[in-house]
């Protein structure tokens, strides 16, 4: 498979730098992330790669906006979410520019049992009140199951309900495609099938950053940033 | 008379496993009427969640009729099919089925989505506040198991259907929110709803009117709960 162009001279998709996140339990402050700063170019296929713990999930979700640090600058499709901790972008911002700019998927594939796979796939566009079938279609198609539209999850294995959950991040044409253990829940041969669709996707010239705990599979990604008790310890190419 | 909300009568579901037929349904029989939570317990396999797919019109019986509403909806063309389920039905499963890269309240505007509906964001609110949850701009990760459930809750009423099929809704809960969920449940049971609660928690079951237990798809035991 031919890999993507990467321009690292381009403005990154997405740019962290001293990226921090703390929760708060009570009294107790929980360092989720300390001191990030890691940038992913236009065309990069990344590999977050670390321990259950380790923070993978929590930098994930600040890349895609569905959670804002406490500490650092990032920036996101262009706009900059927060700087030196601030935050610069209002919560109705950052909603748009998650549902415009970003694809999201997860190792549970959170379908809904009652509608189609077509159905599944149109939902992050009909939010926006725009419809588009032929393209929530065509991407089924793409992902391999254009004989499969009006099919309900119930009636899919695993592998195939990931490939819906795909179509369905890529329904918005995002900049940014973020998968979180998208293999976690299936078996070898379907997790191959489902980081080959990753690697054609990205050949196309989506950015994808990918987390896993699998060292198998981020031995055959082009870049693995290497994260361990909220920290980037080591970036391999 | 009151017409009842569910009349299931003499339901099979057969399934044909190479030279085999398996009946996941070997006539149901279920009458529920308005205001009437029944529970519905059984093992694994002995056909709970089949027999909630064919009245939810997610599935079609191979014999037998289901009557909701009035409505016979056995043999209804696929299209008006949906569209009265969308109507009359509202599902709410043990695994919250959240779309987590969108809020609370929009998760609840979902249903109206697809039946083009306006007043969205007000009605989203008005399902959220019935169900007691403030955070409605909160994303599902953000909140705990309890507030998701609330959220699935909400998604299922804001339509406001006349039936509400629950697929094991406490299976993945702590005490305090089970408690908080069975609270929301009698208050629909009082405002009218037909409730089927699919269940293994015996606190959840004695809260229904009645327990049917299934076994290899057919009722082998009635009772009032309590």
């Amino acid at each position: 498979m031919a890999e993507a162009a990467v321009d690292q001279t381009a403005t990154p998709v997405a740019e962290a730098s001293g990226l921090g996140k703390i929760y708060r339990r009570g009294a107790e402050e929980i360092h989720a992330l300390r001191e990030i700063s890691v940038a992913f170019a236009p065309g990069a296929f990344s590999c977050v790669l670390g321990p259950s713990g380790a923070g993978k999930s929590t930098l994930l979700n600040l890349l895609g906006v569905m959670d804002v640090p406490t500490a650092g600058t990032l920036r996101v499709a262009g706009a900059t979410i927060a700087e030196g901790g601030r935050l610069r972008l209002s919560e109705g911002g950052r909603d748009k520019l998650r549902r415009e700019n970003i694809g999201f998927i997860f190792t549970e594939f959170f379908l809904l049992p009652t509608l189609t796979a077509v159905e599944n796939v149109q939902l992050p566009l009909l939010w926006a009140d725009k419809d588009d079938r032929a393209y929530a279609a065509e991407l089924l198609e793409r992902v391999g199951l254009g004989h499969r539209l009006t099919h309900r999850p119930t009636e899919m294995s695993g592998g195939e309900m990931q490939r819906v959950a795909i179509a369905r991040a890529l329904i918005n044409r995002p900049r940014l495609l973020l998968a979180d253990e998208p293999t976690g829940n299936v078996d070898t041969t379907t997790r191959d099938g489902i980081f080959d669709l990753f690697r054609e996707l990205n050949a196309d010239g989506l950015t994808i950053v990918l987390a896993t705990h699998d060292r198998e599979l981020a031995a055959r990604m082009d870049r693995v940033v290497h994260v361990r008790e909220g920290r980037v310890v080591e970036e391999t190419a | 008379m009151t017409t009842p909300i569910l009349e299931a009568r003499d339901v099979w579901r057969s399934y044909q496993r190479g030279a085999e037929t398996i009946h996941a349904l070997a006539g149901m029989s279920l009458t529920v009427q308005p205001g009437e939570m029944v529970g519905i317990v059984g093992r694994s396999g002995s056909g709970k969640t089949t027999f909630l797919n064919q009245v939810g019109c997610l599935d079609t019986p191979t014999k037998g009729t289901i009557t909701l509403c009035g409505t016979d909806v056995t043999g209804m063309p696929e299209k008006e099919l949906v569209a009265f389920r969308r109507d009359h039905i509202g599902f709410i499963f043990q695994l919250f089925y959240l779309i987590p890269t969108l809020t609370a309240v929009e998760n609840v505007e979902l249903p109206m989505i697809f039946a083009r509906e306006r007043d969205r964001r007000a009605r989203a609110r008005e399902a959220l506040a019935r169900v007691g949850l403030s955070e409605i701009h909160a994303l599902p990760h953000q909140l705990n198991g309890g507030d998701m459930q609330r959220v699935a809750i909400a998604r299922a009423l804001v339509r406001k259907p006349r039936l509400l099929l629950a697929d094991e809704p406490t299976g993945r809960l702590e005490h305090g929110a089970r408690v908080a969920i069975m609270e929301i449940f009698r208050g629909l049971r009082a405002e009218g709803l037909g409730i089927i609660l699919v269940t293994h928690d015996p606190t959840l079951a004695a809260e229904t009117d009645r327990i049917i237990e299934l076994r290899d798809g057919r009722i082998v035991d009635e009772r009032k709960a309590g």
